[in-house]
């Protein structure tokens, strides 16, 4: 059984086509590196799993059961579920670091605000920002914002974690702290679909290298073979490309 | 001029004279509270219907549409003779103030609600993906998300309504219910001149806004601060 299918998943902006025919399976404690262009579809796919924007052909299973996206309650079931990071953080922008993360978990999932607070605190510590709770993300530089919507994200408790351009913001030392804990949250069994420019990043925790343009999947295959024997053209100058960078 | 209010002020100032006027002030108080707190209250749930989706909820946004347009589009003299005349036709024995306060909340609904509306509106579209991802419901997302970002675009145009609407509530002298305006009428028709009966209004008049004017600038510059975003 896999933990997310995707089968011909289409999907538009307005009448643009923006995915076509979108296949993925992801077993349970897969890490999916998703690479390409800029403008590929990579955040939209992200979407799409999300619920935020509904395919427009194509089927998504989560747990072989179809989700349908016309459905409210299929809606939160899902999302009880997954949960991502955005490209752009998304932070609340009118609460503290420490609203933003115990917000969901305490208002939408009623757990005991004591309880979650004390593990916002330590999730926000392990990201680096223990001094920073009574902050508000307009007074934090791109990477702190983003160690926060990771923090908030994780105190989900996910069981499919979406990462979008997880790295582009961190410093060295942060990204391998930030790949030390995505590890971590693999061996517990999180699933994780992470899309980023970072090659060796993906390289290094990824089970499994999806490469798009134009919103189609071009290949996939283990991170040796995207990278080191990539099967075509477009793959080959992408990747060449991007490593020399 | 001055010299002839100074004359008329002794026959002006008597104890039934002055609550009257003290009387037709808490009318237009109320009327104008009415109107701002319910209308805000109308103002804010035809905003949020405006902004659900999905077929089901359609008739609803449609209702709140057409709501908008009409009572931002008729004059507010007509609205009040289209309720007057509807309370009418019901045939109950309905006071000339509730129809007035039904006229005062629609019109000041209409106007909010579209206030109320455009500061919705500005907030940035991921706020609303975040919450949406995380599970918020709309009205969730409202209340935890976007009426705390929205306020500071929200209040300087409703304070702006709200005392403009005091004299507004003036209208509700067509139909006769007693309040400022239509004592001022009264005062001048019994034969004070109209310089004193409607300087005297024109003072309650500035003693009711005024105060909210300088309230609603208040309210402003601490919203304006970074450190209130009213959580
Ligand atoms: N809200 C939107 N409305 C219309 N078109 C959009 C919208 N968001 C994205 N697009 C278009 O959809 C296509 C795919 O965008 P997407 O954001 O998924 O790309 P991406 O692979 O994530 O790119 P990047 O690496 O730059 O983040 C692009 O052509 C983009 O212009
Ligand atoms: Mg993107």
């Amino acid at each position: 059984m896999h933990h997310l299918d995707i089968a011909g998943l289409d999907a538009h902006y307005g009448k643009m086509p923006v995915l076509s025919g979108i296949d993925l399976t992801v077993g349970r404690g897969d890490i999916i590196g998703l690479i390409g262009p800029s403008g590929s579809g990579k955040s939209t796919i992200l979407r799409v799993l999300m619920g935020l924007l509904p395919p427009s052909g194509g089927t998504v299973k989560l747990d072989d059961e179809p989700v349908n996206h016309a459905d409210r309650a299929a809606l939160r079931r899902l999302r009880d579920r997954i949960a991502i990071v955005f490209q752009q953080y998304n932070l609340f922008q009118n609460m503290t670091v420490l609203e933003n993360v115990t917000i969901a978990p305490v208002k939408i999932k009623k757990r005991p605000r004591a309880e979650v607070e004390a593990e916002a605190r330590a999730l926000l510590a392990k990201v680096g920002l223990g001094d920073k709770l009574a902050r508000y993300p307009d007074e934090l530089s791109g990477g702190q914002q983003q160690r926060v919507a990771i923090a908030r994200a994780l105190a989900l408790k996910p069981e499919i974690l979406l990462l979008d351009e997880v790295t582009a913001a961190l410093d060295p030392e942060l990204v391998s702290e930030v790949l030390d804990t995505i590890r971590v949250l693999a061996r517990e069994g999180m699933t994780m679909l992470i899309v980023s420019h970072e090659m060796a990043f993906i390289r290094e925790v990824a089970s499994k290298v999806v490469f798009m343009a134009d919103g189609r999947v071009v290949e996939t295959g283990s991170p040796a073979q995207i990278f080191d024997a990539p099967q075509h053209q477009r793959t080959r100058d992408f990747v060449s490309k991007i490593l020399r960078h | 001029m001055l010299s002839q209010i100074i004359e008329e002020w002794p026959r002006f100032a008597t104890y039934y004279n002055l609550v009257f006027i003290a009387k037709a002030a808490l009318t237009t108080l109320a009327l104008s509270a009415l109107g701002c707190v319910v209308g805000s209250l109308l103002g804010l749930a035809l905003a949020v219907t405006r902004l659900t989706h999905g077929p089901a909820l359609l008739p609803l946004r449609l209702l709140a549409i057409g709501f908008t347009e009409l009572f931002r589009r008729v004059p507010f003299l007509v609205t009040l003779m289209l309720c007057f005349f509807a309370f009418q036709a019901t045939g109950a024995d309905v006071p000339l103030f509730v129809v007035a306060a039904v006229t005062v909340t629609l019109i000041a609904g209409a106007f909010l609600g579209e206030i109320v509306r455009g500061g919705l509106n500005a907030v940035h579209r991921n706020q609303w993906e975040a919450a949406a991802a995380m599970n918020f419901s709309l009205t969730e997302t409202i209340r935890y998300v976007a009426l705390p970002q929205a306020w500071r675009l929200i209040l300087p145009p409703a304070f702006g309504f709200f005392v403009m609407f005091i004299k507004d509530t003036a209208l509700a002298s067509q139909i006769g219910v007693v309040e400022l305006t239509f004592v001022g009428k009264v005062l001048n028709n019994k034969g004070f001149s109209a310089a004193l009966s409607f300087g005297a209004i024109l003072i309650v008049y500035f003693a009711i806004s005024y105060p909210l004017a300088r309230f609603g600038a208040r309210l402003e510059a601490r919203l304006a601060s970074p450190r209130h975003r009213g959580a």
